[in-house]
Parts: structure tokens; C-alpha cells; sequence
């Protein structure tokens, strides 16, 4: 019986069947897994005060998000070296982040069941996003203006919001003041000096542009002072109300609002509420700038910085992309040299991209962009223009990279297209140009386009060739911005993929910054994944319209 | 009438010539296009043809041979002022100085031998020099010692200017302690050997006098809180003698080691940490009989000894430290110089080279790590007095018994590198044996770079060879039946739905192996062994009673959708491995497996150690075989396996047999594919190892790969070094590699899809 059923070959085929759910369950699993957990980064979870007292007998109160649970079998949590009472089967623990950094030194905190002595989320204990030293969790006590107390006790709530919302507007000034007014005076005033220098070179330096170059730069310098001053007091206002707060243990500490970011007090909070506090945290977290060496605030640049890379990289990847496969297609003849060609796209496609990246690096970076600095800004030596890893350089190397997906996706959609189509135009008298430029490559435009979104889709999460040519963990200007030439070639930029990288594993606070990690996975999965379906779609559609021209 | 007759042929040729026009313009357009579009498509085998050369462009100078070229050659300046000492020149290679016995320092141009300037050293009056050795080539010191039983220790200094935008080098002479001679032997015997070194706070100085007494006098710089004066403290100490005879004294520049050898080849190292307390730390005979030393001097860092003998061999001598901590000193390697005495060593300053010179006036530069001769030239026809080479080793003085110099430049860029330095076992200094090891750079000038690319090679195809053990039963067995026995209709959901999987950016598979997989297998790692047991298992349990069920149950399911129905079964079995895991670790392994491990085999765990990378390289690679393999199975003409179903085979037969057979170069290209894209993986391994280059078969350690070894080094090496041109290498090792597997696998697969279009 046994043996006649494995005789017959079912039970292979069903384990072969078993590894297609096993494909199956490991794609659905890994995006729901990012999925939850990234999407959890933005619930405002709820604040919990437990009594505790530990082994040694000594109580406390801890305060703090229950971010994590973990069940350890008895004979592992002895073996690391942790009692376990009442003979219980499992040790359970809790992982709290209890925030207050500069009080507690770490964010996180391990807590056993089995101490819990009182477990309670009292309406009243608020969560402080701060701009340092992480979260604050505890109670509010007071508000206070230029060392005064002006609320107390339950009009404390009102009066700090109120004030932190001005005080919020304050900080939006301040910062577009800094960024934006004296970010241009400084890069002008660096323009000039190069100026100088290239007219120093080229022996034009004389009295007269001696003088005129003196007097803008007075002139700047006057907008500076005014600038400045103003900055003064808005500085001096910003800094005038302070809320004291009491953490976990009735010990009161003073946040100047001006260090704070956020307040919210989440126990209190219903459904609606949160539901509206998750989505404008989502929305700071995708348009703010990153705090805390990337470990807080939003992905902004880095959002940014993947935009552009991939717009510049497929301004040059399309038209390389299709005539290298209108060659293969319309006019090479099938043979020797096509072969030959079809192996190279191939091992364009297979050479690891690290390699790209060392290949750009010496290449563009050194050669190519070293060769740009002796001839065109002579002036900014020693400090190099292009001569150093830049956006450009990172959009042409991942260009490459993408280049054999491009050519396949379009050799796809060109042969499908009939032949009558071609023989059609030709029959008519247009010349092999008239027939590709007038009626083959408009046929064929969806399917260059998939090309252009699958390559998209790959360089956008491509990260090891970037980490030579031009990706830094925190750029502090974007590369497009409002001083001439506007868009900045040369400058470093942030990119979401590194950004994963640089916080998960570089980062000093690496538990701290994992929610954040997961959301910006969640969001870089999404794009691809999205960018991905809309390729098959098109090509699908595609593939059922060419069918039906063929019959 | 006839006007308008006349102009009418008229417009019309001027219609026809403008068309005329036009049609010519239309075909020089056709053939511009037809010529851009061949150059674009050719410009694909340009680019890769570019990468190629540019990487052998950058690796290129490594395999380049070095060279010697004489430049000058003219009479010893100022040979009246006695016999030289020392030759040394300054890193410029612009100015040398001459020491003469007769306590003279002469500085004069490399380039053509005048003197710049002559400077007596303050030698006290009725004291004759006895004895001369030269310190730390890096501070440029030499140390007289005098018929007094005192010393001098005088140091050579070069200022650089630039008046007027040239280079203009100052020399002039210090005296790092004072310009008194200061006393090494207190009974005031003429010293005829001397050895010292000094840093800023402490000096130590050894001499032999002439009653063969051997004097240990140590020195430390007193500075006192309330002015600038600085006080020397001073302490002295006999030692043992070692025999009667030291022809040779060495100090290491830690003033730890004290090195004294005789001509037979004794070597007695002295412990001198102690200044008070000098211990003998070993003692042997380091040359055959017969055969005598004739020089000896350290190699940069004062760990080795170079050590010349008159037989023309070079030999490197360390003293090594075995695991139980036993000291010993050991032969590292040797060179076969020339047939005559060496006379002369020079250690390079920045890296582990050194230049010889024997009896016949040939010279020969040498690298031990690399163990290449690089140079080998005649450089005098008699017997040299003294030689220097210039700190960047870029230049040397020869001064002949016939009072010529010689002044030759030294072509030597990348002397470190050699086949047995990057593929072979290398001795390397201060290790017990030869060893494969990966350690490129550290902050100091004395560290031996160790650029073996044998444990990044071995740990690139170890994670493969895991990732491959995860990916290949996993992707071919659902290509097997996704492309055979699925449902079309089913399969045109999940075969994009994997493929998918392909696009994730690695990133993210890295990180989330490296925070997430990682910790998850530490704590279940007992489950992830039972999941490879009880999932298999339990889908055939299930498929056995599945066929057990009655048909009109079994029915209500479609053929070819088994793969759906398995969904929850599996998830069960793995929640079952989980689960059970614990009893069995209880039962099995005292409660915890990886406690259990490493006392009852040693076995060692590292939290991102090769499983993880194995799991989600794996991961990473599944798509792209399934993908490639799937097409080729899905493509094999149905009439051949119908043919053989109408044969009566089962279909399981005809999927081994026929399917299987037909397929199997486009399923051996998936592999190779597969495993290329595997090898040049970076950010999965960069996030999910620890990055140690360790070599150890074990799969709970962590490795590096090549590629990973790039991204981490990369940025922080100095472009044209050494070091930056070995990455090159190791980015061409990677190019070539996966060059060769995927032109391998693309022409396979281009044979198949003639096949199958001729069947």
C-alpha cells in the first residue's frame, strides 16, 4: 500500500507543491512582517505604570510602552542566569521603553511578570517627543513663562498646548530664516570668494573688481546682521515657557518647550483620536527632517535624495536603454555579433553592483569628474567640485547598472509587435527610420516604459554601489534648492536604502531607532513592490493587446 | 497665357527639386539613424569592455615589476674630514648628510655632491670618538660614543620654506639631550659599541667599553612644574655578559628588547623593561657553522631581525608567541642575496622592505611579507663604505671604497603585493605560523598589512555555498511544480508573486536577517533544526491520509491546486516545530542547545553568523532560479510529454524522466545564475555577518565576503595605495567570476532555446 503510493510519485509531487507554499508563505510573511511592524511605528501606543519590585525586594514605578514580550522556557532563562519562581513553566518578560534618557541612561528596559506587582494606564501620563535625549514619559505638573508659574493642575493640559502650538510656529520661522535666508547668504558669499580666486588665476584681479567685490560683499554682510538680529529675538521669545514635569518617581524636571516636538497624552485618547494622531505622524514622519543622527524625526531628504537620483538616472537610462535594443531587434542581423551583444547585456545584469560602485568610483568619480575639476573650476582647488562622490556620479553608475533591464524589457515589447506592422510602413515608402521613429517605438513605448519602472524599482533599493559614489548618512542641504544653478550636481545626498542600513546598523541608539527603521522599510517596499505591479500590469496588457493584433 | 505656361513647369521643378531635397534628406536621416542605433548597440559591449579594462587598469600597476636607475655619481665631499659613518638623506631626497669619524656632520646636495654646509659637533677637547650606531631612522638620531665613557646623541633636522613659492630644505643639527655628551659608563672607560634610543620621556643607551664591560644606562626626562629646565635622571646597571664577545647591539624602539649577537650567530635577547633589572629572555645560535654574520639591523617596527650573513643570505628573524604564550624566535624566511658578505642593510621606514648590499657593491631590494626580490643591480665595482636609503624608499646613496657615491632613484610602488602575499600562507611577523589572514590597514606606520584574499574568497563562497543549500530545493521544486503540474490559472498569480520577491531591495532582506532573523534563530535555534525535520514530514503525513479522504471530499478541490491546500498545513507544521522544540532541547540537549553545544563540542555561536546569511541569501536568490528554471520547464514542448503520459508513464515519471532531462541545461543556468548573483551579494552579508574575516568552516561563526569587504573598505582607502589596488583586484576576482558563470549560463541557455525551437 506504502510502497505503492510512493511508487506512484505523489508524494513527491506534493512535496514539490510544498515548496511552492513554502515560496508562498515566505513572500506573504516577510511583507506582512514589515507590513505590522512598520505600520505600528505610528499607533500612539498606550502609556503603562506598573509597581515593581525585583528580586532584591526593592520597589519602584516604572512608566513606559510595552513594546515587546518574550517567553523564555525555564531551562533557558536559568541558563541565563535568571530565577524563576513558582516553579513556572515559562519566564515572561516584558520590554518596556521607558524613554527619559538623560534621567535612566537607556530608552529600553526588561521587565519580569513575575515582579509586576500593579499594572494600571492612568488617563494623565503624557508622552513628550523631544528634540534630544528621546521621549519623556511621566505627568504634567505646571507651566511656567520667564520663571513663573501661569497654569497648574488641570488647566496645565490646555495652557501647554496652547503654548507649544506658538511655540511651534516660532520654530518654523527660525528654521526658514536659518535654512533659507542665511543658507543663500553663505552660498553666495562662497561664490564670490571663488569668483575672486578664478579672476586671481586668470590675472584680472584688480582694484576696480577689488572694490566691487568688497561692496557685495558688505552688502551681504549687511543682510546678515539684519538677519541675525532678528533670529536674536525670536530666539529670546522662543525660550520663555518651560513645563515642569514629573517623571516615575515624583522626581520634577523642566522641558523648555522649545525642546519639544510633540505632546500628547495617549491614554486619554479614543479611537478617532488616534486614528488622526497616526495619520499626521505619518504625514510628519514622511515630510520632516531627520533629529537625533537619524534616529527620530522623518525621512524627508532621504525621500528626496531617492527621487532625484532615480529621475537623473532614467533621463539617461531610457534612450541608451532603447536604441541598444532597437539595434538588436530592427536593424542588427541575428547572429555572431547579436549573440555576442545578448551575453554582454547579460553580465551588465549579473556583474554584482558593488562592482558598479567600485567601477564609478574610480571611473567617473576620479577620472571623469577629476578631469571636469582641472579644466572647469580651477578656482575651488584643492577642495574638489565633482572630483568627490556626488549625485551625479551616483545616478550614472546606477544607470549602468540598470541599463540591461531596460534593453530587455524593450527587446520584449519589439518583438511582439507584428511584422505586417513594419511591412505595412515600409510597403508604403516611409525609410526604416520614418517605420522605427513613426510607428514601432510609439507601439512599443509601454513596454519601454515597464523597462524604465522595473529600472526605477531596482535602483531605488539599490545601496551598495551608492555607498561609494555619493550617499551620505546626513546631507545638510538638498541637492535642489533655490540658489543658482538650482539643481546641485555635485552635492551628496540621502537615500532610503541607506538610510535603512546607516540607522539599523550604524546608529548609536540601534533599539531606539528600530520602529523607525521598519516604517522607512515599509515605505521602500511599498514604492517597489508598487512600482513592480504597475510594470507586470502594463506588460500584461500589452501582451493581450499585441495578441489581438496579431490575429 | 503663355506667362502663366512658362512659370508653372517652373514652380513644378522648383516643387520637385525641394521634394528632391527632401527624399535625399529622408535617406541621409535613414542612414544616420541606422548608423547611431549600431553604435548604441554596440556601445553595450563597449561598456562592459570598460569596466573590464578599467579594473585591470587600477590592479595593473600591482603586477609591475620594479626598477632601479642610477641618476648621479660624484667624489665624497669633503673627504678630508675623515672616513663616513653614516649616510642619510632627508624625504625629499634633496639633501643628504654625511657623519665622519672624525665627529663632523656634512651636509651636502644629492644631486651633485656640493657641500651645503659642514658642522662640527661639540666633542670635547682630548676625547676621541670610539664607537657610532644611528637610532630611530624615523628621528633621524646617531649616537658618538666617546674615548671618555660618555656619548653624544645628535639628531639631523630639514625645515622646509617656500620664498617665493620653491621649495628650499634648511638642514641644521640638534641635540635631543643637550649638546653635553651625557655619561654612559660612570667608570670612564672609552666606549667601543654603543646602541640607543630615546622618545620624549625616557632613553636608554648600551655600550660595551673597553675593559668588555657591558653598561644598561637608562635616562628619564624630569621636566620641573615651574620652568622649562629639563633634568635627566639617570640609573646604570652591569649585564651579564654573554661570553666575552659582542660584535652586534640592537634596541627596539620600545626600549623593551635588547638584541646582542657575535659574529658565530649567539643571539642573547635581553628583557630591558626594567632599566634596573635587565632579565635574559632567550638565547640561540641563529647560523650554521661555518657560516658568520656580517650585518644585522632591524625591519621597520623593531619586531624583526634582519640579519646578513657572509654567504650572501638574508634572514628575518622574529620572536614569536605560541598559544600557550612560550616565547621563541623563529626564522620567518630567507633571501639568496649574492655569493659575497652582506655588508649593509637599510630597513624601509613606511613599509616592511629593506635594501642589502654586499661585498662586490651589488645592492638588492627586498619585501618580506611578499617575499619578491624586487631589485637586483650592480651598483659599485668595490666594496661599499656606507649606503642610505631615502625615507619614501624612493632614492639611494652608495658611498664606495673608492669614496664615489653613487645616487640611483628606486622605482618601487607596490613591493607588498605578490601572488604568495594575496593566494598563499604568509609567516607574517609576530605570528606562530604562516598563516591566511585579512587585516589591511591600522593607524601606524609599522603595522605589516595583511592582504590575503584567501579568507575574503573562502567566506564569499561559504555564504554562497549556505545560500544555495536554502535556495536550490526551495526555488526548483516550486519550479518544478509550478511550471508542470499547477493550474494555469493559479500559476498566473504566483509565479509574479514570487518573482517578486526578487525586487525587494537587499537592503531590506539584510536588515531585517541582521535585527530580526538573527535574534530569532539565537532564541529558537533548536525550532529552525526541527522546522528542516517536521515540515517535510508533515506534508507527506498529510498527502499519505489526504488520498485516504473520500473522493467526493477530495473533489471539491481541483487538481493542481495542492499547493493552496498545503498553505495551512505547513504553517501548522511549523508552529509544531516551534513549539515542541523545548521538550525536545529539555529532553535532548539540557534545556538549551547552544549552551549544550559549546560545552559538549566547543562549538562556538555568534549571534550573525553564517545560517542567518545562509537563510536569507537564500531568500534573496530564490526568485531569480525559480524564475529562469520555471520558463525552462514550463517551455519543454508539450508533445514530448504527452507522448510519453499516451507511453503509460506516470506523470511523475514523465516529470523525472522526460521534463526534467529536457530542462536540465536551462535549470543548470538558473544554478549558475543564481550562485553569481549570490557571490556578488553585498548588503545582505554586510548586515547579517559580523564581518570578521575569520576562516572557520562552522556555520554558527561569522565571515566576510569580497564583496562586503569593498563596501566596508572601500571608502576609507587612500586612492593609488597598495591597499585601494588590492580592492580593485578583489572587484575583478568578482567580475571575472561572475563574468565567466553567467556567459557560461547565457550561452547554455541560448543552445536550449534553439533546441527547443528545432523539436
Amino acid at each position: 500500500m506504502m510502497k505503492a503510493w510512493f511508487k506512484s510519485g505523489s508524494p513527491w509531487i506534493w512535496l514539490t507543491a510544498g515548496a511552492v507554499s513554502i515560496n508562498l508563505i515566505l513572500v506573504v510573511g516577510l511583507l506582512a512582517l514589515i507590513a505590522v511592524r512598520g505600520l505600528g511605528h505610528f499607533w500612539p501606543a498606550d502609556i503603562v505604570e506598573y509597581r515593581y519590585q525585583d528580586q532584591t525586594g526593592q520597589a519602584s514605578v516604572i512608566i513606559g510602552e510595552e513594546v515587546a514580550s518574550s517567553l523564555l522556557p525555564e531551562a533557558q532563562a536559568k541558563a541565563a542566569g535568571h530565577e524563576v519562581l513558582n516553579n513556572a513553566e515559562y519566564l515572561v518578560q516584558f520590554l518596556v521603553k521607558t524613554g527619559n534618557r538623560d534621567i535612566l541612561g537607556g530608552d529600553f528596559r526588561w521587565i519580569q511578570e513575575q515582579y509586576i506587582q500593579q499594572k494600571s494606564e492612568p488617563q494623565d501620563l503624557i508622552s513628550i517627543e523631544r528634540r534630544e535625549w528621546g521621549n519623556f514619559y511621566g505627568r504634567l505638573v505646571s507651566v511656567k513663562e520667564s520663571g513663573s508659574v501661569i497654569a497648574e493642575g488641570d488647566q496645565a493640559w490646555a495652557v501647554a498646548q496652547e503654548k507649544l502650538a506658538k511655540t511651534l510656529d516660532l520654530r518654523d520661522e527660525i528654521d526658514d530664516l536659518q535654512d533659507h535666508d542665511v543658507g543663500a547668504i553663505n552660498y553666495s558669499l562662497e561664490r564670490l570668494r571663488l569668483k575672486q580666486r578664478s579672476l586671481e588665476l586668470k590675472k584680472q584681479w584688480n582694484e576696480s573688481t577689488r572694490l566691487d567685490f568688497a561692496n557685495q560683499k558688505q552688502e551681504l554682510e549687511k543682510q546678515y546682521q539684519a538677519i541675525q538680529q532678528k533670529l536674536g529675538e525670536l530666539n529670546r521669545e522662543i525660550k520663555k515657557a518651560t513645563l515642569v514635569v514629573a517623571d516615575a518617581n515624583q522626581k520634577q524636571i523642566n522641558i523648555p518647550l522649545n525642546r519639544i516636538v510633540k505632546l500628547t497624552r495617549p491614554n486619554s485618547m479614543g479611537l478617532f483620536d488616534k486614528s488622526i494622531e497616526y495619520i499626521s505622524t505619518f504625514i510628519t514622519f514622511i515630510t520632516d527632517e531627520p533629529r537625533e543622527a537619524n534616529t527620530e524625526g522623518g525621512i524627508f531628504p532621504a525621500i528626496f535624495g531617492t527621487v532625484l537620483m532615480v529621475l537623473l538616472m532614467a533621463i539617461v537610462v531610457t534612450p541608451f536603454g532603447v536604441i541598444a535594443a532597437v539595434y538588436l531587434r530592427e536593424y542588427a542581423k541575428q547572429g555572431f555579433i547579436t549573440r555576442i551583444i545578448r551575453i554582454a547585456v547579460n553580465n551588465l545584469a549579473g556583474v554584482p553592483s558593488i562592482v558598479y560602485g567600485v567601477f564609478g568610483l574610480g571611473f567617473f568619480v576620479y577620472i571623469l569628474g577629476g578631469s571636469i575639476d582641472r579644466i572647469f573650476f580651477p578656482e575651488a582647488a584643492p577642495a574638489p567640485v565633482f572630483g568627490t562622490p556626488g549625485l551625479l556620479w551616483a545616478s550614472l553608475t546606477l544607470a549602468l547598472l540598470t541599463l540591461p533591464v531596460v534593453i530587455v524589457a524593450t527587446e520584449e515589447g519589439l518583438s511582439r509587435i507584428p511584422k505586417s506592422i513594419r511591412e505595412g510602413s515600409l510597403a508604403l515608402g516611409a525609410t526604416k527610420a520614418e517605420t522605427l521613429w513613426r510607428t514601432v517605438l510609439p507601439m512599443a513605448s509601454p513596454a519601454i516604459m515597464t523597462g524604465l519602472i522595473l529600472a526605477v524599482a531596482r535602483a531605488a533599493g539599490e545601496v551598495a554601489p551608492l555607498m561609494l559614489v555619493g550617499v551620505v548618512k546626513l546631507a545638510p542641504t538638498l541637492p535642489l534648492d533655490g540658489n543658482f544653478p538650482y539643481l546641485h550636481l555635485d552635492r551628496k545626498f540621502m537615500h532610503l536604502g541607506f538610510h535603512i542600513y546607516d540607522v539599523g546598523f550604524q546608529s548609536p541608539n540601534v533599539e531606539a531607532a528600530r520602529p523607525l527603521v521598519y516604517a522607512t522599510s515599509l515605505l521602500l517596499v511599498m514604492v517597489i513592490v508598487g512600482l513592480n505591479m504597475f510594470a507586470i500590469a502594463i506588460r500584461n496588457n500589452l501582451r493581450e493587446k499585441y495578441r489581438a493584433l496579431e490575429n | 497665357m503663355s506667362e502663366v505656361n512658362s512659370t508653372q513647369p517652373h514652380s513644378s521643378q522648383l516643387d520637385m527639386m525641394a521634394s528632391d531635397r527632401y527624399q535625399r534628406w529622408r535617406l541621409v536621416k535613414d542612414k544616420l539613424v541606422a548608423r547611431a542605433v549600431v553604435v548604441g548597440g554596440l556601445s553595450i559591449i563597449a561598456a562592459i569592455v570598460l569596466i573590464f579594462f578599467y579594473l585591470l587598469y587600477v590592479v595593473f600597476p600591482l603586477l609591475l615589476s620594479s626598477h632601479a636607475e642610477s641618476v648621479a655619481q660624484y667624489d665624497t665631499p669633503e673627504p678630508a674630514l675623515g672616513a663616513t659613518l653614516l649616510l642619510a638623506m632627508e624625504e625629499q631626497n634633496e639633501v643628504a648628510v654625511r657623519f665622519t669619524e672624525t665627529g663632523k656632520a656634512i651636509f651636502f646636495k644629492v644631486a651633485d655632491g656640493t657641500t651645503i654646509a659642514t658642522e662640527n659637533l661639540p666633542i670635547p677637547e682630548k676625547v676621541t670618538v670610539t664607537s657610532f650606531a644611528h637610532g630611530d631612522f624615523d628621528k633621524a638620531e646617531v649616537i658618538y660614543g666617546l674615548s671618555d665613557g660618555r656619548a653624544l646623541i645628535v639628531k639631523h633636522d630639514y625645515k622646509l620654506s617656500y620664498p617665493d613659492g620653491k621649495r628650499v630644505i634648511t638642514p641644521s643639527i640638534q641635540y635631543p639631550l643637550g649638546n653635553q655628551p651625557v655619561v654612559v659608563d660612570s667608570n670612564g672607560q672609552a666606549l667601543s659599541q654603543v646602541a640607543f634610543k630615546v622618545d620624549d620621556e625616557s632613553g636608554t643607551l648600551v655600550a660595551k667599553t673597553a675593559d668588555n664591560r657591558m653598561v644598561l644606562a637608562g635616562l628619564t626626562q624630569k621636566k620641573s612644574l615651574f620652568d622649562e629646565e629639563i633634568t635627566l635622571e639617570r640609573s646604570d646597571v652591569l649585564l651579564e655578559t654573554v661570553g666575552s664577545d659582542v660584535d652586534f647591539m640592537l634596541l627596539d624602539k620600545e626600549q623593551r628588547n635588547l638584541y646582542l649577537a657575535n659574529r658565530k650567530g649567539d643571539l642573547t635577547i635581553f628583557d630591558v623593561s626594567d632599566k634596573t633589572q635587565p632579565t635574559i629572555k632567550h638565547k640561540l645560535n641563529v647560523m650554521n657553522q661555518g657560516i658568520e654574520i656580517s650585518s644585522i639591523e632591524f625591519l621597520n617596527g623593531d619586531i624583526s631581525l634582519l640579519i646578513g650573513d657572509t654567504q650572501g643570505e638574508l634572514s628575518q628573524w622574529s620572536m614569536v608567541r605560541d598559544q600557550k604564550n612560550h616565547f621563541s624566535v623563529e626564522k620567518l624566511r630567507s633571501f639568496k642575496v649574492s655569493k659575497a658578505p652582506l655588508i649593509a642593510i637599510n630597513a624601509e621606514q613606511r613599509r616592511k622592505g629593506m635594501l642589502v648590499a654586499d661585498a662586490n657593491g651589488a645592492v638588492g631590494i627586498y619585501n618580506s611579507t611578499s617575499e619578491r626580490e624586487l631589485v637586483k643591480q650592480p651598483v659599485s665595482n668595490n666594496k661599499p663604505a656606507a649606503v642610505a636609503l631615502s625615507p619614501r624608499a624612493n632614492a639611494f646613496l652608495l658611498q664606495g671604497a673608492d669614496s664615489k657615491i653613487h645616487f640611483w632613484h628606486i622605482d618601487n610602488e607596490h613591493p607588498e603585493v605578490s601572488f604568495s602575499s594575496l593566494w598563499q600562507k604568509v609567516w607574517y611577523e609576530s605570528y606562530p605560523k604562516p598563516d591566511y589572514i585579512w587585516q589591511s590597514s591600522s593607524a601606524s606606520n609599522d603595522f605589516e598589512p595583511k592582504m590575503s584574499l584567501i579568507p575574503l574568497v573562502f567566506g564569499t563562497l561559504k555564504a554562497s555555498f549556505y545560500a544555495m543549500l536554502v535556495a536550490i530545493p526551495l526555488s526548483l521544486f516550486g519550479a518544478i511544480y509550478t511550471g508542470y503540474f499547477m493550474t494555469p490559472r493559479v500559476r498566473q498569480y504566483v509565479k509574479p508573486g514570487i518573482e517578486i520577491m526578487g525586487a525587494l531591495p537587499t537592503v531590506i532582506l539584510g536588515f531585517l536577517a541582521g535585527l530580526w532573523l538573527a535574534p530569532f534563530v539565537e532564541m529558537h535555534l533548536a525550532g529552525i533544526f526541527a522546522l528542516l525535520m517536521i515540515v517535510p514530514l508533515g506534508v507527506m503525513v498529510f498527502a499519505f491520509f489526504w488520498q485516504k479522504v473520500p473522493e467526493s471530499v477530495r473533489h471539491t478541490i481541483p487538481e493542481g491546486w495542492d499547493a493552496i491546500v498545503l498553505i495551512p498545513v505547513i504553517l501548522f507544521s511549523a508552529w509544531f516545530a516551534f513549539a515542541i522544540s523545548p521538550t525536545i532541547e529539555a529532553i535532548c540537549f539540557n534545556g538549551d542547545l547552544r549552551t549544550w553545544m559549546s560545552s559538549e563540542f566547543g562549538i562556538g555561536y555568534d549571534q550573525r553568523n553564517t545560517l542567518v546569511v545562509g537563510l536569507a541569501m537564500g531568500f534573496a536568490v530564490i526568485p531569480m532560479i525559480f524564475s529562469i528554471a520555471e520558463d525552462a520547464i514550463f517551455s519543454v514542448p508539450k508533445h514530448l510529454t504527452t507522448g510519453s503520459l499516451a507511453l503509460g508513464a506516470t506523470t511523475w515519471q514523465t516529470m523525472t524522466k522526460v521534463v526534467l532531462l529536457t530542462a536540465s541545461p536551462g535549470i543548470f543556468s538558473a544554478i549558475m545564475i543564481g550562485f553569481g548573483r549570490a557571490v556578488g551579494e553585498t548588503m545582505i552579508v554586510l548586515m547579517a555577518t559580523g564581518n570578521t574575516p575569520v576562516m572557520d568552516l562552522s556555520i554558527f561563526q561569522g565571515l566576510r565576503t569580497l564583496s562586503a569587504n569593498i563596501a566596508v573598505e572601500m571608502p576609507e582607502s587612500e586612492v593609488n595605495s597598495t591597499h585601494y589596488r588590492v580592492l580593485f583586484l578583489a572587484a575583478l576576482v568578482l567580475f571575472m567570476f561572475t563574468f565567466i558563470v553567467n556567459t557560461l549560463a547565457e550561452m547554455i541557455r541560448q543552445n536550449l532555446r534553439q533546441k527547443y525551437s528545432s523539436l
